[in-house]
């Protein structure tokens, strides 16, 4: 060999050494969508949509009592009053009901939240679905203000047959980084 | 022969084995697991068993025949080397073998996790939260919530001299009552970091996720009290959140409940009325709450910890990351050498209030009512060589809200 | 400066004299050494921490430190061992050995080796600086779980930064294992005829390749989350902090095996030597090795199972662990069949070598008891697995890598070390490290969680126990030392086979070896 072409050589390798290098660190990274998607389908950690539900029809079981259970909590310092207006509600899989939960703002400033919803337990959530919720986007209060915020849902009636209650959860978040660009 | 020695080996290995049991037994040495009071402990426990007997057994017939060869087949007993090294049969039984064993354990293990998941028809929901350094219950439905602290002195504790209870670092102020004979769905969620719902009694623990609900499941047989511990690691007092579950006869449960419902209804009759509270009420109870909740981080002595949290005596100085001074600043709590001043009352009850954003300093809001809040303050404003005189009435904090 | 330059030009063979023979270094032998010495300072800066942690632990109540500087210990002392003392050991072992075993004359990539050693001294000032900085030094534990690990104080970066290089330091000494593997070896040495530990090697090489990155990646995610505004792992945003541990244990449990594979190769080494007979069933070794490290990479949950994970997802990760128990148990079958009918003697490296499968043994089966799920909510996060993780690191790598010391440093030094200290060690050893870890095994049963700094008063008793066998095992290897430092400083002439029943090429060299191991490559039938 030349001593060019072992530059060449060298240099190929090179090249293919450091794909491989932003590849796995990419897959480190990568991991994080994956997982996201993982999460959704197989309902791991009650991780459960955060978009509108596009189907809407379907038929509904009325033969079919479901409990479900509505929780709220409150993430460390989050400065709100936050409960939901009903602790449990029987429900039909296959229809729609609606519900709220109350937020109210115990500071005198403006505060911005953002709700995340879980369910438990977590093979139910693929089967969790929502139209209208206060989890889809940010939440603004003004200081002091309080209202309800509505969430419309069902449970669709491909939920398993040993699943018996379901409990939905909101935890509320407080947005820190959007406080300063007010 | 093999077997011979092999079969007195078994022998001394089962005496020996009790022996140690027993003599471990007699003194203050807890051994095994503990069998619990539902049936999914048992399950627990008897797969437990199930796998360490076989264990036992597979290192007994694997050692005895090693010790038998670290015997007999020495130098100094004139022993010659053979030279095999290969065979494809033993290999393959010794794969197979193993596999068979294996699968008598997943059958069995299999079984106990489909009835551990199976969170169906529950008689009652209790949410369990997980906070730095306490657990909070929630009886779903009920209207019934409170928090669950350990209640072992803090001298105890930090003081050698002083004689610890019976069940030091394993009782609490507020233990979570539930009745015997009912399946209960528990539910386990955090405010701040990651902890561990787990006692033993019960035959799990279930990680306390901020953000997410797990959900899980007991059934208690007898009345009792079962006491657990956090078991994910939570920061400085990860090791001072116990957990103290008492079963009792629904009987007994439904007079603890309506015990407790009434004590709410009281509790927020007694915040309703705006009374005049005097400056030693305040500062005596203020001195109980400050022990419960704020000890922890700012010490008996109020001094704080250097870097993390800061003192609450005035004078004191007070060096950590910027990002921790500047609210502290901003508030008016600290001088710009870094000391500590004592700011407004006004902005004292915001803190406590609404908590630091961004550090461990929490919203007490929710979690503390107008009177304990302003006797704090006071307490927090009259203490450790602090003399401001302030004396901080429940009214304001209830304006401040 | 110039004249060790010159003295460098003039002899070919032999080292540079001085400070810079060590800073500047390329050779495979000065490296290992380097490695290894680092390693051992670790061990013993670790092991102090240890010790700090027994003492605290040895009656209830708080005496010696505070909870949130014990959570520092506990944090720092995982870090220092796994990264500090076993690794490097082992990368210091491949540097002496490996050239010598395939009949090479250096590493296939020597100024990368000198560089993967140098960056370890600064990663670990910069861990170890941490303890005195504002908010002292990681206390979240070695996993760093978000979000507790979030509320570090002015360290964070700086442990972040020190992991990086750990990592770097690894992928670099692990593509230049692989290099000098798969191009140096000797005429006429295929695959199938290459000694176990160069294999077990060559597998933990690839193994560190996969996952040293993904660490990185996670590492990297925390620190964009902290400071840069993500949310990866911030439910917030739509994170998940259960998405953190599932990165890591992907990293983790690989990692797990990155320790204990070489430690297999050593062990599968001498126990032939002192049985004088072949190693049983080879090539069913390199199988299970191979298979265990491919198995490695599906069962990371196991770690985690108390998450909450749906139930599918709960059998799969319980059947793919007690798998491992298969292949594991295969190696552990074939080391006694060795011995069987051979005709032993039982020095010191044979006598750590045996201790290791009796003890990993041990570990072994207290893994197959965590993997089983319903029981490892029990198990999950107390003293059992405590003990179950240091039976398996503990009389497992470290002695596996002690007993490779002993084994090879009449080989390195040309010295025969003292036989009789070394027993003495050996015993006083394994009798320190199973009075420390085995009354774990009963803590954890009797439901005391780990990382705690105080404990209730039912479990008095086997802590004060583990304590007395900590500080005997921990001062026992001051000995080591002495035995290592005098034995390099002379001895009793060492043969160049050292060993009656050693066989290998390294054992064809002079001991000690020439400065560039094989000069002309020898050629193995």
């Amino acid at each position: 060999m030349t001593e060019d072409s072992i530059k060449q050589a060298n240099k190929r390798l090179l090249v293919r050494l450091l794909i491989v290098v932003v590849a796995m660190f990419g897959f480190g990274f990568a991991l994080v969508p994956v997982y996201s998607v993982f999460c959704k389908i197989t309902g791991l950690n009650g991780k459960t949509s955060n978009e509108v539900a596009k189907d809407t029809s379907g038929p509904i079981d009325d033969k079919r009592i479901v409990t479900v259970e509505f929780l709220a909590s409150l993430n460390e310092s989050a400065p709100w009053e936050f409960h939901p207006e009903i602790a449990k509600l029987k429900v039909h899989p296959g229809e729609f009901y609606h519900i709220a939960y109350y937020a109210k703002n115990l500071t005198d400033q403006p505060l911005v939240g953002q709700a995340i919803p879980s369910v438990a337990p977590g093979l139910a959530a693929s089967h969790f679905q929502k139209i209208e919720c206060f989890c889809f986007s940010k939440q603004d209060f003004k200081p002091g203000e309080g209202r309800d915020m509505p969430v419309t849902f069902r449970i669709d009636t491909a939920l398993p047959a040993e699943i018996t209650t379901v409990t939905l959860s909101y935890t509320f978040f407080k947005l820190n980084e959007v406080a300063h660009q007010d | 022969m093999l077997v011979n020695f092999l079969a007195r080996l078994r022998g001394v290995a089962i005496i020996g084995g009790l022996l140690f049991w027993s003599m471990c037994a007699c003194a203050d040495y807890k051994l095994n697991m503990p069998v619990g009071v539902t049936d999914t402990s048992r399950d627990v426990y008897d797969l437990h068993m199930l796998t360490f007997w076989v264990c036992v057994w597979i290192g007994v017939v694997v050692f005895g025949v090693m010790f038998y060869s670290m015997y007999h087949h020495r130098k100094s007993k004139g022993a010659v080397a053979a030279q095999f090294h290969e065979s494809t049969t033993v290999e393959i039984i010794w794969t197979i073998v193993p596999m068979l064993i294996l699968i008598g354990m997943a059958i069995p293990a299999t079984r106990t996790l489909i009835a551990m998941e199976d969170t169906s028809k529950p008689d009652l929901t209790i949410k369990v939260t997980g906070y730095q350094w306490k657990w909070g219950y929630e009886y779903l439905g009920e209207g019934v919530q409170f928090f669950s602290s350990l209640s072992t002195p803090r001298e105890q504790i930090t003081d050698d001299s002083v004689k610890k209870d019976e069940h030091y670092l394993l009782e609490v102020d507020n233990p979570l009552v539930v009745p015997i004979n009912k399946k209960i769905r528990i539910l386990t969620t955090a405010a701040d970091v990651i902890h561990s719902w787990w006692v033993p009694d019960l035959g799990w623990k279930k990680d306390a996720i901020p953000g997410f609900v797990n959900d899980s499941w007991t059934l208690i047989k007898e009345p009792g009290i079962y006491r657990g511990q956090c078991a994910e690691l939570c920061g400085k007092d990860h090791g001072f959140m116990p957990i103290v579950v008492e079963a009792k006869t629904q009987e007994d449960y439904d007079k603890w409940l309506a015990s407790k419902k009434a004590k709410a209804t009281q509790v927020a009759a007694a915040d309703a009325v705006d009374r005049e509270w005097t400056k030693d009420e305040l500062m005596a109870k203020g001195k109980e709450v400050y022990g419960t909740i704020c000890t922890a981080c700012h010490q008996a002595n109020g001094e704080g910890m250097p870097g993390t949290f800061p003192p609450l005596v005035a004078g004191k100085e007070f060096s950590a990351a910027e990002t921790m001074l500047t609210p502290l600043r901003e508030d008016g709590f600290l001088s710009d050498d870094n000391k500590i001043i004592m700011g407004s009352v006004e902005n004292h009850a915001k803190i406590v209030l609404h908590g630091v954003p961004g550090s461990a300093m929490q919203a007490y809001a929710e979690q503390l009512s107008d009177a304990e809040i302003a006797a704090v303050i006071t307490y927090e404003r009259n203490s450790w060589g602090n003399n401001t005189g302030d004396v901080v009435q429940p009214s304001t904090i209830k304006a401040a809200r | 400066m110039s004249t060790a330059t010159h003295v460098h030009e003039e002899h070919h063979e032999g080292p540079a004299s001085g400070l810079t023979r060590w800073l500047f270094t390329t050779n495979h032998k000065d490296i290992g050494t380097l490695y290894l010495l680092f390693s051992l300072l670790m061990f013993f800066i670790g092991g102090t921490m240890a010790l700090v942690i027994r003492a605290e632990l040895f009656e209830p109540g708080l005496q010696i430190v505070e909870p949130y500087f014990f959570n520092q210990m506990t944090t720092m002392h995982a870090l220092i061992m796994i990264f500090g003392a076993v690794m490097p050991a082992f990368v210091g072992l491949a540097n002496w050995l490996l050239p010598m075993m395939i009949g090479a004359p250096d590493m296939a990539l020597p100024r990368m080796n000198n560089w993967s050693f140098w960056i370890l001294p600064f990663a670990f000032t910069l861990l170890l600086s941490t303890l005195f900085m504002q908010g002292g030094g990681p206390a979240g534990g070695w996993t760093m779980y978000p979000p507790l690990v979030l509320q570090m104080g002015a360290a964070f970066p700086f442990v972040i930064f020190s992991v990086h290089l750990m990592g770097m330091s690894s992928i670099m000494g692990a593509i230049n294992v692989i290099a000098t593997i798969l191009n140096m070896r000797a005429p006429g040495m295929n695959l199938l005829k290459m000694p176990l530990f160069v294999w077990t090697w060559l597998i933990t090489a690839f193994l560190l390749i996969a996952v040293m990155p993904v660490l990185a990646g996670a590492v990297t995610m925390l620190l964009t989350d902290k400071f840069f505004g993500t949310s990866f792992f911030n439910a917030a945003g739509g994170g998940d902090p259960v998405m953190f541990q599932h990165i890591f244990w992907f990293f983790g449990h690989p990692e797990v095996y990155i320790m204990i594979l070489p430690a297999f190769g050593v062990v599968s080494q001498i126990i032939p030597t002192f049985a004088r007979k072949p190693l049983f069933g080879y090539s069913s070794m390199v199988y299970a090795t191979a298979s265990i490290a491919f198995l490695s990479f599906i069962v990371w949950a196991h770690h985690m199972f108390t998450v909450g994970m749906p139930l599918g997802g709960e059998l799969f990760f319980m059947y793919a662990t007690m798998l491992i128990a298969v292949p594991t148990g295969v190696k552990v079958f074939n080391w006694v069949s060795t011995m069987w009918k051979g005709s032993m003697t039982f020095e010191t490296p044979m006598l750590f070598a045996i201790a290791f499968v009796i003890l990993f043994t041990i570990g072994g089966f207290s893994g197959l008891m965590l993997a089983m799920t319903p029981a490892d909510f029990q198990y999950q996060d107390t003293y059992f697995v405590v003990a179950h993780f240091h039976y398996v690191l503990v009389p497992g790598a470290v002695f596996s890598i002690m007993a490779a010391v002993y084994y090879w440093l009449p080989k390195w030094t040309g010295h025969m070390y003292d036989e009789k200290l070394g027993k003495i060690h050996f015993w006083l050893s394994v009798i320190g490290v199973n009075l420390l870890f085995f009354p774990m095994h009963f803590l954890g049963l009797a439901g005391m969680p780990r990382r705690i700094p105080d404990y209730a008063l039912q479990f008095t008793g086997f802590n004060e126990i583990a304590t007395y066998g900590a500080f005997l095992f921990g001062f026992s290897q001051l000995l080591f030392v002495y035995i290592v430092f005098k034995t390099i400083r002379g001895g009793q002439k060492a043969t160049s086979q050292v060993w009656e029943g050693a066989e290998g090429l390294e054992w064809t060299l002079s001991s000690p070896p020439p400065y560039h191991s094989f000069e002309t490559a020898p050629v193995v039938k």
